[in-house]
């Protein structure tokens, strides 16, 4: 099969609130940073169009119906998936692998200030019959997962806290990270009890913005003036729906995602053959938890990782070098392309201050989030 | 005429079958941005605004900050008439909540005169006075405003479509 590469990334975002443009003038500035940087004219070069998005996010059923024009799709062949935006990069991938098309483009997008009543929605993808008749919000489930893994790995609240610590400094750095900050461990610690044993500072935050990722096969690379990363393994899975069967305490999903994906690329040993991580920490304990799951610490080691300072910028293994779901802020469905974003930025140079020096393959692993055992991954490699 | 389907009572439905009922009560506000923003404003005027795309020439209605045909931005407003052409329209008898209406409401699509190219506007509403021999495609019509201090800045500014005299 073909070998396929993103050749340009456009981010509009993200910010607490995007209120002055409306969703379709969000994504079409993003798709014009896209197109602009991957040499492209989406009107005559682009043969797929995939945009990843939910109807209740958007407010409106069918909404794929509305995703064609600010892409460039009008006319054209545009499907939707209602999931994550390195589940969209998949199917983009597999219909240029398999030779159907040269050019795809994916794109994903958060509006989470369009939506008054969020927490209604999340409790909405709550089991009707047995877990949504209890009121406790949607974060009790994160909770309830938290407290299984600290319980098995005897992981302290404290060196969670420091996840969130890193993350949140890491966005510093990062223009398209809407929670850039510094916070101490206490000031980590003495946010409010959500949901014990969490705590709202290690909860991330919403935020709004739209990311759009132009894939193409090696055929088109050669004609054009871009740096390709390439895409070498790709991969999705869940676990299960079902709160009363899933593994608490090891994020299954993550691994099943790994397994496959590392099969893909030809990776039998991550921690050597991989530069850099962005891993879902869309609850501050899920980044050590994801880490373990993919392979890269044994359970309860990634902690300690923290704690001798690997998992920074300057560390052997860099993880969340953008600011995470924590720092950059909280876009759901986007939340994968964020990831897919930063290692973008890493490998063909354009991370700025934020650069981990001779990254050459990077990994995204995004989580989709409260209820799900759901997650999809992404290796990139400039090699 | 026979109607297919077996018809269950409220209470058959509901009671004779172990069921869940779930209400959420889900809101949105969707943030109408720049192009919608300045339609809206325009209407709460008594005006309707179009945008001209500088690079295909068209001028479209309503406005957008991007021609979807050739993907440049358009950044020109037009002020359109507030007049145009029946591109076709319905008799609707049945409400939303299933009901049934004695006298129906007229859904439109208008093409707003000016806009050019392929001809372009709104779905909108015909006055329920005309009489419905008088309504056909192509039929010239004009908007029947609400008094200004009613209007909030919504497509409902306009109170209907009205046919306009030869
Ligand atoms: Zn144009």
């Amino acid at each position: 099969m073909r070998k396929v590469a993103i050749i340009g990334v456009g981010v509009e975002g993200f910010r607490p609130a995007i209120r002055d443009l409306s969703y379709k003038e969000m994504v079409y500035r993003a798709a014009v940073k896209a197109y602009t940087n991957a040499d492209i004219d989406p009107r005559k070069e682009v043969d797929t169009f995939i945009s990843c998005e939910e109807d209740f996010s958007m407010g409106t059923s069918i909404t794929d119906e509305y995703a064609p024009d600010q892409l460039g799709g009008a006319q054209r062949s545009v499907q939707t998936i209602t999931g994550d935006g390195i589940q969209g990069m998949a199917a983009a991938y597999m219909q240029i692998a398999t030779g159907m098309f040269d050019v795809a483009v994916v794109e994903a997008q958060s509006r989470i200030s369009d939506m008054l009543t969020p927490n209604q929605i999340q409790h909405f993808a709550l089991d009707p019959i047995f877990v949504r008749q209890f009121n406790s919000t949607h974060h009790s489930i994160a909770a309830l997962e938290k407290q299984a893994y600290q319980h098995a790995f005897g992981v302290s609240d404290e060196i969670i806290a420091e996840v969130a610590v890193k993350n949140y400094r890491n966005a510093i750095l990062n223009p398209i990270a809407a929670y850039g900050m510094n916070a101490s461990k206490e000031d980590i610690l003495e946010t409010e009890i959500i949901s014990a044993p969490l705590r709202e500072g290690e909860v991330a935050e919403h935020a709004d913005g739209a990311i759009v990722v132009v894939m193409a096969s090696e055929d088109i690379i050669k004609q054009k003036n871009v740096t390709p990363v390439w895409v070498k393994g790709i991969s999705y899975a869940t676990n299960t729906p079902n709160v009363e069967t899933r593994d608490w305490k090891t994020a299954t999903y993550a691994k099943l995602c790994a397994d496959r994906a590392y099969k893909m690329a030809g990776i039998t040993d991550p921690k050597s053959q991989i530069d850099l991580f962005e891993i879902d920490d869309t609850y501050a304990f899920k980044e050590l938890q994801h880490l373990e799951a993919l392979g890269i610490f044994s359970f309860g080691e990634a902690a300690k990782a923290l704690a001798d300072g690997k998992l920074e910028r300057g560390g052997d293994l860099p993880v969340n070098v953008s600011g995470g779901v924590l720092g950059v802020g909280n876009g759901h469905d986007v939340n994968g392309l964020q990831r897919v974003a930063e290692i973008v930025d890493q490998l063909t140079g354009e991370a700025g201050k934020r650069t981990v020096s001779g990254a050459k393959t990077g990994l995204a692993f995004s989580w989709r989030g409260v209820p799900t055992t759901a997650g999809a991954l992404a290796i990139l490699s400039v090699e | 005429m026979k109607v297919r389907g077996t018809k269950l009572s409220h209470d058959e439905f509901m009671n004779k079958v172990i069921s869940v009922d779930h209400h959420p009560e889900i809101e949105y506000a969707w943030a109408t941005g720049i192009a919608i923003s300045k339609f809206l404003e325009g209407l709460k005027q008594g005006k309707i605004y179009g945008a001209k795309c500088n690079d295909c020439n068209r001028v479209v209605c309503p406005p957008r900050i991007f021609c979807e045909e050739c993907f440049s931005p358009m950044v020109e407003y037009v002020e359109l008439p507030d007049t145009g052409v029946v591109n076709t329209f319905s008799l609707a008898y049945i409400r939303t909540d299933a009901s049934r209406r004695e006298k129906p409401e007229i859904p439109a699509v208008i093409d707003i005169d000016g806009t050019t190219l392929t001809p372009s506007g709104f779905l909108h509403l015909l006055d329920e006075n005309i009489s419905h021999d008088e309504i056909k495609v192509g039929m010239k019509v004009k908007a029947v405003w609400k008094p200004e201090n009613e209007r909030t800045g919504s497509i409902t500014d306009i109170m209907y479509f009205t046919k306009m005299e030869e």
